[in-house]
């Protein structure tokens, strides 16, 4: 196949960045995009320039840490990580436009590299069940439902990636946030602190500068794991619970 | 110097109990006055900081991801083992104990494996008790697998993802952390130096990924969770950023390293296709509970397969050979990982291999979805069948998976005693990054069991004696060593920018992947390893002649990252070499060809080799110094591993 890449650079945060266009060619549809990427990379290394800096981690589509915004979609035309994308998903000849995250809360970083540390933040305001190590009962004494369990493993597999802040026209958190607050308020273990988890992840998720709820389900559309928007639904529900019961018990 | 592990005296089930009585306490008041550095942030180090900073010690946690839930312990796929016999199947902490060092092909201690059995209760306590949705039957309770190499369910899972949801757990206690200010995390951070002071550990020396600044951390104990060195071998199921380079810049300053030759090559995974491969993709081997693996009969077959003349749902049964069921008919399919792989790669060999490369045999679920029916295989591995029809466009539920053996785990690692101290005092190695509880191989969903028990349940304690008895007066980084180590580092540095050669780093890892996984891989012989040390050597050389490194230091710098994680890779390979040409037996992952039994198993020397091998860094271009730690067995017998 041959392609033409169309590629953000960016040198960093203070650069103003632009798109640069590389044409490429031998690059067989058995490879991933990122390997795809990893040839452009070499290619531009012996031709003694910069390669293209973007994130990539475990390439099984479980770490989070791919992140690229292709031909206007995060993570390409595919329902899946970046690195889970193969280049059979693309015609011979085509122009693939490569984007980082767009994101006021995601500064760019370098080229296609972001920095996502703003959903760290959201999860240290409350996105655990607070118990130390030790001193816990026996697994087997919370007995929970297998359809709860479930539901609440759906919610978990979120990988944190940041799809759904990039797909949303207010890149707004809601899906990410949702995740975690759907998944421990639905177990027994996370019932004693839901209400104070929902208001203070959601009032860290603001201060990180991401937007309002579009209520168009574009995050849900693009999140590689499928996360779903009954999640925010459910956080609206927690975070009302708690505005409007007193002394948040 | 003698090798010292430090396990307590007396009866087995004992010897824990008896030593946490034993071990000093840090006064509550007091814990405050010490600093601790996590390196990684894996199930180890997230577990271990998170641990650590409740007791109210202060951590420093370091990764070089841009967050620590990015860590590679989240790609663990099958489940985690514990002892716990919620299934009334016989099991117990001895028999997980007794299955481990069998596994392990007797060469792990006993003392530690033992340990590791008891507190793997603990664990899955602790996990349910973070939110960790754990897999439930209809009454509410906790479900079971069994998983391979063993006989009972004991194996505790999240659908395919128990790492993710294991590591999410571990880094929700650790932000928990963060937040009450008692851990400071330090993301996209690489530790380039351990710094000792009068002998022992006192801190690091880092470099920034994104601004490139070298800075100097101090502290009272330093703890390396920084996982395994697959990627020696270029292509492995590692993570892309999974390196050695921690760990081998604490080698380098006089950690021993135990054990380097032992490497689990994985029995299921997504087989090559091509050149311009990056990774390997692992198949949870859970799948072997109910995938049949088979390749045909004949070669004349299987020549017909990979022309594409026929295709593998055309084959009779009576043209199959599920060798693995044939050649050990009471585990089949579920026989541990070395076996399994030692198998698929004589199959190959004999010209049975099923894909245009001729390495890859089936995997094939069309009697489990006969039997069981499409929605509970789809139930039990959904997301694993997903995964390998995204990357080979096939449809597991229709053809059979085609799979074949890859690099995935690192038995070896640095030297530990039961104290999980290295050779350096105030050094301590956990998880994958030690050597310590796994022998010669590690059984299937015991990663996650280890890297869990040491940094929840067993660093705790440890590192608790060490500091009790070093006294809580402050540390701060500026002593000269710090100055010294950071001006060795700029040094490398400045060296890897000034060369401009003529090849990329990837050229270079690809070529050293290409000469361990052929002479160091799943088979090793005297003269290839021999080869294999000389054309190491000379890769080194070049690389450090001829190697293109663009860019500057002050700046996000990937191929700067990757060059330092290649240049340790250049030096490990070597010194696998050497250890696996010391060990004259087959055990485990480590197979010898001249050491076999005449049906083609490991061949192991109890007299001669029963020991663990620990190597000395003597100085830049000298041979290493081998110590060895004899392996003592009390409480089990030494026999022939036979799993027929």
């Amino acid at each position: 196949m041959k392609l033409t890449l169309k590629v953000w650079r960016q040198k960093n945060n203070a650069d103003k960045g632009g798109f640069v266009s590389y044409p490429i060619g031998g690059i067989s549809k058995d490879m991933s995009f990122l390997e795809m990427m990893d040839v452009l990379n070499e290619q531009l290394t012996e031709k003694g320039e910069d390669p293209v800096h973007f994130d990539h981690d475990c390439r099984e589509g479980i770490c989070g840490m791919c992140s690229l915004h292709i031909n206007g979609k995060p993570h390409g035309p595919q329902q899946t990580t970046t690195c889970q994308l193969h280049m059979r998903s693309f015609s011979d000849g085509e122009t693939i436009t490569i984007e980082p995250w767009r994101a006021k809360a995601f500064p760019v970083v370098k080229d296609l590299v972001v920095d996502r540390s703003a959903f760290d933040r959201i999860i240290q305001a409350g996105g655990y069940v607070s118990v130390n190590t030790g001193g816990v009962p026996d697994a087997n004494e919370i007995p929970i439902p297998k359809k709860i369990a479930d539901e609440a493993f759906d919610a978990a597999t979120c990988i944190g990636c940041g799809a759904c802040v990039a797909a949303c026209k207010n890149a707004s958190a809601m899906l990410f946030t949702s995740a975690k607050v759907s998944q421990l308020a639905m177990l027994p273990q996370g019932q004693v602190e839901r209400k104070d988890r929902a208001e203070k992840m959601i009032a860290q998720m603001d201060a990180e500068g991401f937007g309002a709820c579009t209520n168009t389900g574009a995050c849900a559309a693009e999140c590689p794991k499928g996360i779903s928007l009954t999640n925010i639904a459910r956080m609206n529900r927690e975070y009302f619970t708690a505005a409007f019961t007193t002394e948040n018990v | 110097m003698i090798l010292d592990s430090k396990i307590p005296a007396g009866p087995l089930a004992e010897k824990w109990t008896k030593h946490k009585f034993n071990m000093k306490l840090v006064n509550p008041a007091n814990k405050r006055k010490y600093d601790v550095i996590v390196v990684g942030t894996g199930l180890a180090g997230a577990s271990a900081a998170a641990s650590l900073a409740e007791l109210g010690y202060n951590v420093k946690a370091f990764c070089f991801q841009d967050s620590p839930r990015r860590a590679h312990s989240i790609a663990a796929q099958g489940g985690i083992n514990a002892a716990k016999n919620y299934q009334n199947d016989g099991d117990s902490v001895f028999r997980l104990f007794y299955d481990t060092i069998k596994g392990g092909d007797y060469r792990a201690r006993e003392g530690n494996v033992y340990r590791l059995a008891e507190v793997s209760v603990n664990i899955i306590d602790q996990c349910v008790a973070q939110g960790v949705p754990f897999a439930r039957e209809y009454g509410g309770l906790l479900a079971n697998r069994s998983f391979g190499g063993a006989q009972v369910s004991r194996t505790f899972y999240a659908r395919g993802q128990t790492g993710q949801q294991l590591l999410l757990g571990a880094y929700s206690a650790l932000s928990r952390q963060v937040a009450n200010g008692k851990v400071k995390l330090y993301p996209r951070t690489e530790m380039m130096d351990v710094v000792k002071i009068d002998g022992h550990a006192r801190g690091i020396v880092t470099r920034n990924l994104i601004t490139g600044a070298i800075e100097k951390h101090a502290a009272h104990a330093v703890l390396l969770c920084t996982g395994g060195y697959g990627n020696v071998f270029f292509l492995s199921t590692n993570a892309m950023g999974s390196n050695v380079t921690a760990a081998w810049r604490a080698h380098k300053r006089g950690a021993y390293f135990a054990n380097p030759c032992y490497t689990q090559i994985h029995p299921t995974c997504i087989p090559v296709s091509g050149d311009h491969q990056s990774k390997l993709t692992l198949m949870s081997e859970s799948l072997r509970n109910d995938g049949r693996v088979w390749v045909p009969a004949t070669v004349e077959m299987a020549e017909k397969l990979r022309k594409g003349q026929i295709k593998a749902n055309d084959i009779p049964e009576s043209e199959r050979d599920y060798y693995l069921e044939r050649k050990y008919p009471s585990f089949g399919n579920l026989v541990p990982r070395d076996v399994a792989s030692r198998n698929a790669k004589y199959v190959c060999d004999e010209g049975r291999g099923v894909n245009e490369t001729g390495e890859a045999v089936f995997l094939d679920f069309r009697d489990a979805i006969k039997r069981d029916g499409e929605d509970t295989i789809r139930a039990r591995y959904g997301n694993l069948f997903d995964m390998y029809q995204q990357i080979t466009g096939e449809n597991p539920y229709q053809v059979p998976m085609m799979i074949y053996p890859a690099v995935h785990y690192t038995m070896g690692g640095l030297w530990v005693d039961y104290n999980l101290s290295t050779t350096i005092p105030g050094l301590y190695a956990l998880g994958e990054a030690n050597f310590s509880d796994h022998g010669a191989n590690r059984l299937g969903a015991s990663a996650l069991m280890q890297g869990l028990a040491d940094g929840y349940f067993v660093i705790p304690y440890t590192v608790g004696d060490y500091l009790a008895q070093i006294g809580p007066s402050p540390v701060n980084a500026d002593h000269p060593e710090f100055e010294k180590s950071i001006q060795e580092v700029k040094d490398r540095i400045q060296k890897l920018l000034s060369i401009k050669g003529s090849k990329t780093v990837d050229y270079f890892h690809k070529k050293l992947g290409k000469i361990m996984w052929n002479e160091c891989g799943m088979a090793r012989t005297a003269e290839g390893l021999k080869q294999a040390k000389a054309d190491i050597k000379a890769l080194r050389e070049e690389f450090w002649k001829d190697v293109k490194v663009l860019g500057e230091n002050e700046e996000l710098n990937q191929s700067l990252e990757k060059a330092h994680r290649v240049a340790d890779f250049l030096e490990l390979g070597e010194l696998m070499i050497d250890d696996a040409f010391n060990r004259e037996e087959s055990c485990g992952g480590h197979f010898r060809e001249e050491y076999q039994t005449p049906e083609g198993e490991a061949l192991r020397d109890d007299e001669n080799f029963a020991y663990v091998a620990a190597w000395k860094y003597l100085g830049e271009g000298q041979e290493e110094e081998l110590h060895k730690e004899p392996l003592e067995f009390e409480n089990v017998k030494l026999t022939q591993r036979s799993y027929k």
